[in-house]
């Protein structure tokens, strides 16, 4: 009876250990209703078209973490201009889809979130309301930039972004004028074989330049290998389908071939051979890391975008003046590349729950498009939240002025260049990102051939759609 | 023992099944529903049987190499804590130098996380094989040996605690007795303390084999299952199929539900097989 007794005891033990390993959220007892959001404030109809008749409320899932701290005080301002209130909770770093998944299980779930393009709705596409008749739709700058579906709007970009390799103008001037320098300027380098050149040549005279490699650390820490296995992989993958015209709309499970793994390898290589850290090493390397190393000097170049310079200007003792950070597209030795500019796009799109009642969903819309076109609004995206924003509600000179914002403003301003789409939106998803990832560590480790990583891409490429 | 009036049961009890109910019952119902259904948010999914249980072994082989992994590590831990708290536990009864200070001290890494105690562990292991040119990652190896240490630095401690408990049990007239017919230190051990500790034992190896199967933190902290997945354990491949694959959160629940049921299995095995060496002093 006793041993029985402590059995069935210990079952019930490791059923809730185990279950609370993976526990998801308690059906949670019929919730409170929600409460009728706050005794109407005195409506202070200011600059917005929303009429703020009725106060309320907003829910709005942050994926920036980097901004968390702006969104509480947009809320405050909010609240003070039209007297609705604004929830905003931020997902940590990496973890948005398992955030949003568990706050849209809750009975008062967000109302404003983000899908990350065509294959994040695909999952969501159960709570992506249909915004084609919003009003921040209609003023976005380049309708075909929205997640559409039919005759459905159910993403808004509301954020342009670019990437590249930034480099830190004051060590290339220093190599510029050493007497045998590769190149004598930056205008120089506008292919990979010059690209190479001069990144070999700094190597060797690494102890000149005083730095410990060309590249930062190429970060292929699990987790933290997204700036390869999804930004890098973004070119070969955008020139493959450029050039045997298969377009975004109908690009997917059936159309990757990997035809350009051999340029993909060039500048991969490249950031492997010439950097601070032995390849075997790169698999405990953050993309903190990296940036830390650029930040304090340690590094010339680093492969990533404009959201980076917080980062960089946050970090303790950073020697990297703002006038000397600049982009350099990622040249891997494609034909043509010389007229190449750098990776402009966007991830990061509103959606509105369609779940929520009809009137939440209004309140989602207005504040959304309260963010975008009301002065204040438009002060915190510009000199706060510090986005890119892809409306026509903002003049030429309500961009950011962070130099890498300006940067990439530059580049798209330069009409004899060819933007490199983010055509990533359209990868497998996640697994297959993950696994590609895993394989370039071991490829960087040596553990792996470069045709054994090819033959992954291609052959997950279809299995992993939509995971 | 006095009657207890019936009418009291209620009050009592009520509180805890309650309780117990809604964290524990409630979820793993709901849980073991989610497993037959394809959801994104879990209030809200649709039936679809057996399908989820399927693809969790003829998607990929993720599953099924994690649990072979998983075997293999709590094999080797189980045997590896046990061996080490006793001996920590046999050391400790003796009369040795600062007894005391030690067993806190053997004790202490108990009360650490697991995720601390990985972040920690993965800069002293770093730290020594930078020196040779790669990192943990490099070969599933030293992530098995790596979560090996680990484990057995935080757990061998609380188990040395049950043994010294177990040990100091022991009558002293059985001690006393084996020493008047001559028993020698080998015998001591083998015939008398050994025996006499089974119930230990069977604690013990309860606590390894059921820490060990469902390992997460140390094994998210220390390796994240780099190289690729292969060394990510059970329960770490659960999560990252319910998180990591968008449209996997059913196969992940069934995932879960299979690793209950494979683990309290293992579990009633051995506390069948240790209970029945257990011996009455």
């Amino acid at each position: 009876m006793h041993k029985r007794l402590f059995a069935v005891f210990s079952i019930l033990l490791a059923a809730a250990f185990v279950l609370s390993a993976c526990a998801t959220q308690t059906p949670a007892a019929p919730a409170p209703t929600e409460a009728p959001a706050q005794p109407a404030a005195t409506s202070a109809p200011a600059a917005t078209s929303a009429p703020a008749a009725q106060s309320c409320e907003v829910y709005y899932l942050n994926f920036k973490p980097e901004v968390a701290d702006v969104y509480a005080k947009i809320a405050d301002e909010y609240k003070a201009e039209t007297g609705n209130t604004l929830k905003v909770v931020t997902a940590a770093a990496g973890t948005y889809e398992q955030t949003l998944k568990s706050e849209m299980a809750k009975s008062d779930a967000p109302t404003l979130f983000q899908i990350n393009g065509p294959v994040g709705y695909q999952n969501w596409k159960d709570y992506t309301a249909d915004l084609k008749d919003t009003d921040l739709y209609k003023h976005l700058s380049d309708p075909n930039l929205a997640v559409k579906d039919g005759d459905g709007v159910f993403g808004i970009p509301y954020v342009v972004e670019g990437y590249g390799i930034i480099y830190n103008d004051a060590i290339l001037s220093k190599y510029f004028a050493m007497p045998d320098a590769k190149a004598k300027s930056i205008d120089e380098v506008n292919t990979f074989d010059k690209l190479k050149a001069v990144v070999e040549d700094m190597q060797a005279k690494k102890g000149d330049l005083g730095i410990k490699g060309v590249f930062s650390s190429t970060s292929l820490k699990t987790g933290e290998d997204w700036r390869w296995q999804t930004h890098l992989m973004d070119l070969p993958v955008f020139y493959e389908w450029r050039d045997n015209n298969i377009s975004l709309a109908a690009a997917g499970a059936d159309n990757f071939k990997f035809q350009y793994a051999d340029q993909f390898k060039n500048l991969f290589d490249l950031y492997l051979k010439n950097s601070t850290t032995a390849p075997g090493l790169l698999g405990s390397k953050s993309v903190d890391d990296s940036m830390a190393e650029f930040a304090l000097g340690q590094s010339a170049m680093v492969q990533n975008g404009n959201w980076a310079w917080g980062q960089i200007s946050g970090v303790q003792g950073n020697t990297v003046k703002p006038e000397d950070v600049k982009f350099l597209p990622m040249y891997m030795g494609m034909s043509g590349e010389e007229k190449q500019s750098i990776a402009v796009g966007t991830e990061n799109y509103f959606s509105v729950n369609k779940q929520a009642s009809p009137e939440k969903q209004k309140c989602a819309e207005d504040f959304a498009y309260w963010l975008f076109s009301s002065p204040k609004g438009k002060s915190f995206v510009t000199n706060d939240l510090k986005f890119i924003a892809p409306f026509d509600t903002f003049a030429d000179n309500e961009k950011p002025t962070d130099p890498l914002a300006k940067e990439v403003i530059r580049y798209v301003s330069n009409k004899d260049l060819y933007n490199v789409a983010w055509d990533f939106v359209k990868f497998p998803g996640q697994a297959w990102k993950n696994d590609f990832g895993a394989a370039l560590l071991q490829y960087a480790q040596g553990k792996m051939s470069w045709d054994d990583v090819t033959k992954l891409a291609v052959t997950e490429w279809p299995t992993k759609y939509g995971q | 023992m006095q009657k207890m009036p019936k009418r009291y049961y209620a009050f009592f009890t009520l509180p805890t099944a309650i309780a117990f109910a809604i964290s524990f019952i409630i979820p793993f119902i709901f849980g073991l529903y989610l497993s037959f259904t394809k959801f994104t948010t879990v209030t809200d999914s649709t039936w679809v049987g057996f399908q989820n249980y399927v693809r969790a072994f003829t998607d990929d082989q993720n599953f099924i190499n994690a649990g072979l992994f998983t075997i293999e590590f709590a094999v080797v831990s189980v045997i590896l804590i046990n061996i080490v708290a006793f001996a920590l536990a046999y050391l400790l009864t003796r009369p040795v130098r600062a007894r005391n200070a030690l067993r806190t001290v053997f004790f202490m890494p108990n009360l650490i996380g697991g995720i601390v105690l990985g972040y920690v562990w993965l800069l002293l292991i770093n730290g020594v094989l930078i020196n040779f040119g790669f990192d943990i990652t490099y070969d599933p190896k030293y992530g098995f040996w790596g979560l090996i240490l680990v484990t057995n630095w935080q757990m061998a401690g609380y188990m040395m605690v049950i043994y010294i408990a177990a040990i100091l049990a022991i009558s002293s007239e059985v001690v006393e007795a084996a020493k008047i017919d001559g028993a020698n230190a080998w015998q001591m051990l083998s015939r008398i303390t050994i025996p006499l500790v089974m119930p230990a034992f069977t604690i013990c190896t309860f606590l390894t084999v059921s820490n060990s199967f469902k390992l997460f933190d140390q094994n998210l902290s220390l390796t994240a299952g780099a190289p690729g997945r292969a060394t990510a354990m059970l329960a770490l491949d659960i999560f990252y199929t319910f998180y990591g694959q968008n449209g996997y959160e059913g196969v992940g629940q069934a995932k879960a539900v299979m690793f209950f049921l494979f683990v309290s299995a293992i579990v009633l095995l051995q506390l069948r097989a240790s209970r029945s060496r257990e011996v009455e002093a």
